[in-house]
């Protein structure tokens, strides 16, 4: 028997991703890493400065409070654009010419650049001429997001769930619509209420794009940048002031680059443990099908 | 358990349905017997699963009303109809354990817990899943999980009815036996009225008392297996039940004789068939032979004999028109001078498509 020559060359043909990748991810993040490991005072000037920034963004309360905000931040969100999002997703109509009138209302948010989706908030909750902000002052509340935290908060949070609510809708809704009728029969056969149709049947049906809902919106609000800065620009005060404006302030506002860069790998690996630790926990018990 | 009858029922799934055409499932009147064991037999798209829907209340009919006990319950959903239902593919509850499963439809109900677990634990018996009882559903397979299907319908032993739709499509064929064996089984000890579709005639046969065959909406027979073997009604019953189906021959009727391609066929009785309709004679490969020497018969010519298995089957030519003839074990085939004579008590007429009744002759003919 003739041993056959493996033909390794093969292998070439994988460079160009690799180019690509070095080009888009590898190079920028080690450029990252260099910055947060060295000081510099002039181009081509560098000192080793080991993990010195890291222990200074980890030290600072105001790394502290801007990390907070944003925990709280995307747990509000999760909490309410969840939940809502299957609410919707269960109450749209499962055939008919309606199904399509829907889709589109609901992909319409998600359609518009997210800075647009600042602006318009901006105007839309100012207490003077915006619509929103007009009607509840007009309503008898006292609401000025530009004064007031938690008016700021409010209308943060508001605009988030507006723009992205859609998107849990539209996946809790592709899931939906893969449960064979069947279910709903025998489900009907079997005496099961409204409740445990929906606990029994859609929701462990829903389970796994729930999941993938659940770590877009988690990745993208833990990282929401252009809308509250449009909107607040981080205020007032430092009320609105999420990690990344927080980052961005100390980047190009102070130039601050050891700083910036230790928050950056830190700001880096906090998503990518929080996913991870999120997708273990859900995908428990999965491996069986 | 209960007697249920169809009034005058129908169901078309257009809105406004105007043609015969338009109907899935046409007018029909029947009384099933409490208790029985029924299949519904019929090619796929025959309303077979339109009628089964309509009995257990997942569809409303167009027309007619249904009754349970002479109670009718048209309006009722399947809850308070109390049917059980299993379909083709298996329905379970992924988060739930198998014996959770079972539960389900009695806890929905109210009943008490130490009922439950009694009427849990005998099912997993029956269904010899009790090795598995605390195993998670979701990770069975594709039997094991259709097995549960069927014991949630089961394990409600009050049910009016209970349906099942090709509930054995996705079984391997040795446990497709055990599963229908089981049914069987499960059918003497409870007494349930069973209505089983299929479109599979051994499935049918052998699960049913009586066997209830579907075409285009229609039923064109309510019979046992033997009615439907020996006195099909319709030319469709006889070509879709056996095993080479019906030989069915274009023919003209001369009172008790068939005239097939300018040849008499005796017949055993004696026939008036309508005017101006189409006319056919039906006769099974089984009730075919090939002539002695001695016998006059039917000239044919032998196309190819095809080995089945248990016997062997002929395919002749009568002009244009073939016929299977089974052949008896160790029967030879016959070289030369070659005819076949047909079974005249046997041998049935069809007026378009339906089955045509004739007098009985003075003296038969023997065959």
């Amino acid at each position: 028997m003739v041993a056959k020559t493996v033909n390794q060359r093969a292998w070439f043909l994988v460079l160009p991703v690799l180019f690509i990748v070095a080009l888009n991810a590898i190079i920028p993040l080690m450029t990252v890493v260099n910055y947060s490991i060295q000081d510099t005072f002039s181009p081509g000037v560098f000192f080793f400065e080991g993990t010195k920034w890291y222990q200074e963004v980890l030290s600072s309360s105001r790394f502290h409070s801007a990390l907070g905000r944003q925990f709280l931040f995307t747990a509000i969100i999760l909490a309410i654009e969840i939940p809502l999002g299957v609410a919707v997703a269960l109450a749209m109509p499962r055939t008919g010419p309606w199904v399509s009138v829907c889709l589109v209302l609901m992909a319409l948010p998600l359609l518009i650049p997210w800075n647009v989706v600042g602006a318009m908030w901006n105007i839309f909750a100012l207490p003077d001429i915006g619509l929103l902000g007009y009607g509840l002052n007009w309503l008898g509340f006292d609401y000025n997001y530009t004064q007031q935290p938690v008016a700021a908060w409010f209308t943060v949070v508001l605009m988030d769930v507006w723009h992205w609510t859609s998107l849990v809708v539209l996946l809790a809704y592709a899931g939906l619509s893969s449960i064979p009728d069947a279910y709903y029969q025998a489900a009907k056969i079997d005496g099961a209420g409204r409740f445990a149709v929906f606990r029994y049947i859609q929701l462990p049906k829903m389970k796994r794009v729930l999941i993938i809902a659940l770590l877009l919106r988690f990745m993208d609000s833990f990282m929401i940048y252009t809308e509250p800065f449009v909107l607040t620009g981080g205020g007032p005060g430092n009320s609105t002031t999420f990690l990344s404006i927080d980052l961005v302030k100390a980047a190009i506002g102070e130039f601050n680059l050891g700083i910036a860069a230790a928050m950056s790998i830190l700001y880096f690996l906090m998503t990518l443990l929080v996913c991870w630790v999120f997708y273990t926990l859900m995908m428990r018990g999965e491996d069986e099908t | 358990m209960a007697k249920i009858k169809l009034n005058q029922l129908a169901h078309s799934y257009y809105p406004n349905p105007g043609s015969d055409e338009d109907y899935a499932l046409k007018s029909m009147d029947y009384d099933w017997d409490d208790g029985g064991a029924y299949a519904l037999l019929g090619p796929s798209g025959c309303g077979k699963t339109t009628l089964l829907n309509i009995i257990s209340g997942l569809l409303q009919p167009s027309k007619g009303r249904i009754e349970f006990d002479d109670v009718d319950v048209t309006q009722r959903t399947p809850e308070e109809r109390n049917i059980a239902q299993v379909f083709q593919f298996p329905v379970i509850y992924d988060t739930m354990t198998v014996a959770q499963n079972l539960a389900f439809p009695l806890h929905n109900r109210g009943v008490e817990a130490q009922e439950v677990e009694r009427r849990v634990a005998d099912m997993l018996e029956t269904l010899e899943l009790s090795a598995k009882a605390d195993r998670r559903a979701q990770g069975l397979t594709a039997d094991e999980k259709q097995k549960i299907s069927l014991g949630r319908g089961l394990v409600r032993y009050d049910v009016n009815a209970i349906l099942f739709d090709e509930p054995l499509t996705v079984i391997d064929p040795q446990m497709k036996w055990q599963l229908r064996t089981k049914l069987k089984e499960l059918h003497q000890r409870f007494k349930h009225t069973m209505i089983y579709v299929t479109h599979d005639q051994t499935e049918a046969l052998t699960f049913a008392d009586k066997v209830v065959v579907m075409f285009e909406g229609e039923v064109v027979q309510i019979g046992t297996p033997e009615e439907l073997f020996e006195r099909p009604s319709h030319t469709f019953v006889g070509y879709f039940i056996g095993s080479p189906g019906m030989n069915i021959l274009p023919c003209a009727i001369d009172g008790a004789a068939a005239i097939v391609d300018g040849h008499r066929i005796p017949l055993g009785f004696h026939y008036n068939p309508p005017a101006k309709a189409k006319l056919e004679l039906g006769v099974r490969p089984e009730f075919v032979r090939f002539a002695k020497n001695t016998e006059y018969g039917v000239p044919v010519s032998i196309e190819r004999v095809d080995d089945v298995g248990r016997h062997r089957i002929a395919k002749v030519h009568l002009g244009q028109h073939s016929i299977n003839v089974l052949l008896a074990e160790g029967e030879p085939v016959p070289s030369y001078n070659i005819a076949v004579v047909c079974d005249p008590i046997r041998s049935g007429v069809y007026a378009n498509d339906h089955r045509i009744e004739g007098q009985a002759l003075k003296e038969a003919s023997a065959w």
